[in-house]
């Protein structure tokens, strides 16, 4: 067989976009007029409006920015275009984003004076950035140049028997080609840590994997309320979930079944290759967010009673193995894997889903893309002054 | 028949991939039970008596323990598994 690999866009930093976005990012939820509006304007940009931003202090504040640099540098964005109210902070975030080496200018609309004269001077520091973006052509690189995000919502019984092991069987193959792979939602750990921390590389690693799990365990424990309800929600419940035993058993399969390379924090890219653990939030929006800000460009999210919801930055691709999901929402669903249930193989509906995935890391729209279903949500840890 | 799926063979339910009514058969690789009532698609099913407080076993794993007694064939779900983490309503962690 030929080597694996997809058609993509290289960066400056040696990572390959899988898209080609030139994007304009708003620092701080203020500006996210100005934001939405120069992407009306100019053709070939992707908006990426937040909430919150400012007034933010302390870990939480670090958190923020960082996930925030993580999504601008993510390698799908060829170019960006930062947006702030003032000065300060539209020269820091546009100075960490460069880093990566993609092109970033930046616009305190302060400075600039005013609304109108932001979309003026916005769409002239575009034109430049979207014509070269354009003018770039993607090349063929193998799948080690890949980081895959794994992701589960609404999920029910049929994701831990079809849908995760399908995307397990596609992490195992990013993970045998030299690529990388991400696996997040650190409250579908529990109950099922014992199982995870068999393949850690190192006791230290186990011992994080337990640690970051006891974490939102110890906060349960001190709101003084059961989390099912929370997670388990009700859709997994009507889906036959049980517990959150249950669902974290089902939910680790997603990531294959190769060595844990680490345990990384939300947002923050592996250094190595292979497969990582991600601390993140469990909701897609929250989670999906971390992962791409890590430098995941693609997602591969398993789904029962379906979760709609894609990533606005790595393209998700929505795998269902719930025969009546792939029926009844259908116009939300990449990949069908439900045949499983009824005898076919994991090798076989993994070779699909490979397949698929080596089709949108080329270039191919999700779903969710055509129907706009994306989107971020960044984690918040502390309450803003 | 009905079908089911069992992941493990230390497993003590079994996943219905279609819906399942009572006095309906239901075949597992190691036995053979009858639902004792409706078993909806993708619920769980006892394929043995488990008495109250013993492990439900999916994955071959515990995914909680029984809340009162459950009958084989009966529906195991949130009305006789009690999760045993994340309860904060206990005061304690496991």
């Amino acid at each position: 067989m030929s080597e694996l690999g997809f058609w993509g866009f290289e960066r400056p930093d040696g990572s390959v976009g899988i898209r080609n976005h030139v994007a304009i990012l708003a620092v701080m939820d203020n500006v996210n007029g100005v934001v939405k509006h120069l992407a009306q304007l100019v053709k070939g940009t992707l908006p990426i409006p937040v909430w919150y931003g400012r007034g933010q202090f302390g870990a939480d504040d670090v958190l923020y920015r960082r996930t925030q640099v993580g999504l601008a540098a993510n390698p799908n964005i060829a170019a960006v275009l930062v947006i702030s109210l003032e000065r300060v902070s539209a020269e820091k975030v546009a100075a960490a984003i460069a880093e990566s080496g993609k092109p970033v200018e930046h616009i305190s609309v302060q400075d600039i004076g005013g609304s109108v004269e932001a979309l003026a001077a916005g769409i002239r520091k575009l034109i430049p950035m979207v014509e070269a973006a354009s003018a770039e052509r993607a090349k063929f690189v193998p799948l080690s140049k890949l980081v895959l995000g794994v992701e589960c919502g609404g999920t029910d019984t049929t994701s831990g028997i079809a849908a995760n092991p399908a995307l397990g069987y596609v992490a195992d193959q990013v993970v045998a080609s030299g690529g990388t792979v991400y696996l997040s939602e650190t409250s579908e750990w529990m109950g099922a840590e014992q199982v995870l921390v068999k393949r850690a590389k190192t006791e230290a690693i186990s011992a994080e994997i337990w640690a970051a799990v006891r974490r939102i365990e110890d906060s349960a424990v001190a709101r003084g309320v059961d989390i099912r309800g929370a997670n388990p929600v009700p859709d997994n419940i009507r889906g036959g979930i049980t517990t959150i035993e249950e669902k974290s058993l089902g939910a680790i399969i997603k990531g294959g079944t190769t060595e844990i390379q680490g345990v990384l924090d939300y947002a923050t890219p592996a250094e190595g290759k292979g497969l990582y653990v991600m601390d993140t939030a469990a909701p897609a929006a929250e989670s999906m967010t971390g992962l791409a800000a890590g430098g995941a460009q693609i997602i591969l999210f398993s789904t029962g009673q379906m979760n709609i919801m894609g990533n606005l930055i790595a393209p998700t691709v929505k795998v269902t193995g719930n025969p009546r999901t792939a029926e009844r929402l259908r116009d939300n669903v990449d990949v069908d894997v439900s045949p499983m249930l009824q005898g076919e193989t994991l090798e076989v509906a993994g070779r699909r889903l490979l397949e698929f995935t080596l089709s949108v890391a080329s270039g191919r729209y999700t779903k969710a893309e055509i129907l706009g279903e994306e989107d971020i949500a960044i984690s918040r840890i502390e309450p803003t002054v | 028949m009905a079908r089911v799926i069992v992941l493990d063979e230390r497993d003590n339910v079994a996943t219905a991939i279609g819906d399942i009514a009572p006095g309906e058969s239901v075949e597992s690789p190691s036995r053979s039970v009858v639902a004792t009532e409706t078993i909806p698609f993708g619920h769980k099913v006892a394929l043995v008596s488990i008495a109250d407080g013993g492990d439900i076993l999916k994955y071959g794993e515990s995914i909680g323990l029984a809340r009162g007694d459950i009958a084989v064939g009966a529906c195991v779900h949130t009305h006789n598994v009690e999760s045993q983490r994340g309860r904060g309503d206990r005061g304690s962690a496991s």
